[in-house]
């Protein structure tokens, strides 16, 4: 069973979880969606004092920061005791492309020469920064990220979600196709 | 113990992730260049699956643990706001390889410079609070 798990899950069983995921929480009396906790963070902190987008009962939020803690937990996890040491098995044509903006492959999950800590330099800083920044705005500004539009707006039928989906896959083809090239 | 349970849902949907490899900077590389089916096929499974499973809670009006019958609300229909911030969430999230859930994920796995990735995302959602007025939504 172990063994088993170790594997990269397949995509039809990962979805699978996703689903379920979603569901339970539904069943819970709540709903998916991940980027909600940078507003309930910044709430934390004592932002709604001055801005009046934080000024709401982040206490009600707090079952989502509690799934936040879990995701950590479970990164963890399968960094761990649910690592297989095996490559990630990228597709060629993939990797021939990242060759040409000079990023090498490592098998990793994340490219080493842009996260790992012994290449933190001045622009892998700013670039981290950047798209953390894009994704922070840019999700509250849509209302929703990955999860909350993707998955769950998708499910319950939402063409509002499919209309900002449509918009991060846009957004995500000017970064890949227009901008890399200029980047790196 | 009501935060168990979220606690043990997040741990799945961390493991998910990382197994999964959505929180690949080179799997969503290889989805924005079209190189493979892998990220499709999570996604479409989850959307098709999740749209089956919330047509049966609504048919049968299924009610949650608390006994509360299950509402899904509609988004609201005011469609600047969904086309540019979602534009500006698919540039950051091309950019880094990571979405708000994946950036946690992979601080866990151990990625500890996704934390410069997690302020910069709670930095810009502070920005959207304090000019969210002056934006088109």
């Amino acid at each position: 069973m172990l063994q088993l798990l170790r594997q990269p899950w397949p995509w039809y069983a990962s979805g699978t979880i996703i689903a379920a995921i979603m569901v339970t929480l539904i069943l819970f009396g709540k709903s998916f969606g991940f980027s909600s906790n940078l507003r309930t963070i910044c709430a934390m902190a004592g932002a709604g004092k001055k801005i009046s987008f934080f000024d709401f009962n982040w206490r009600s939020q707090k079952w989502n920061l509690y799934f936040l803690a879990g995701a950590v937990i479970g990164g963890f996890i399968a960094g761990t005791f649910l690592k297989n040491g095996q490559p990630l098995q990228l597709s060629a044509a993939t990797i021939t492309d990242l060759k040409a903006l000079g990023i090498r492959f490592d098998g990793q999950l994340e490219p080493g020469q842009l996260f790992g800590l012994q290449s933190l330099n001045l622009k892998n800083i700013l670039l981290m920064l950047t798209g953390g920044l894009l994704i922070g705005f840019g999700t509250r500004y849509a209302g929703g990220c990955t999860s909350g539009h993707a998955i769950s707006g998708l499910s319950n039928l939402q063409l509002p979600s499919l209309v900002a989906v449509i918009g991060f896959f846009a957004g995500g083809l000017i970064m890949t196709h227009l901008l890399f090239p200029l980047i790196f | 113990m009501k935060a168990l349970r979220f606690i043990l849902a997040g741990i799945v949907f961390g493991n998910v992730m990382i197994k999964s490899e959505a929180v690949s900077w080179y799997r969503i590389q290889e989805m924005f260049r079209f190189q493979s089916f892998h990220m499709y096929g999570i996604i479409g499974t989850a959307v098709i699956l999740g749209i089956i499973a919330v047509y049966i809670i609504k048919k049968l009006k299924i009610r949650d643990i608390e006994g509360e019958l299950i509402s899904l609300p509609d988004k609201d229909k005011q469609w600047t706001k969904y086309i540019l911030g979602g534009l500006i969430f698919g540039l950051g999230w091309a950019l880094t390889g990571a979405c708000p859930g994946p950036m946690f994920v992979n601080i866990g796995y151990g990625y500890l410079s996704m934390i410069i990735v997690v302020g910069g995302a709670l930095l810009g959602t502070y920005i959207y609070g304090v000019l969210r007025n002056r934006l088109p939504h």
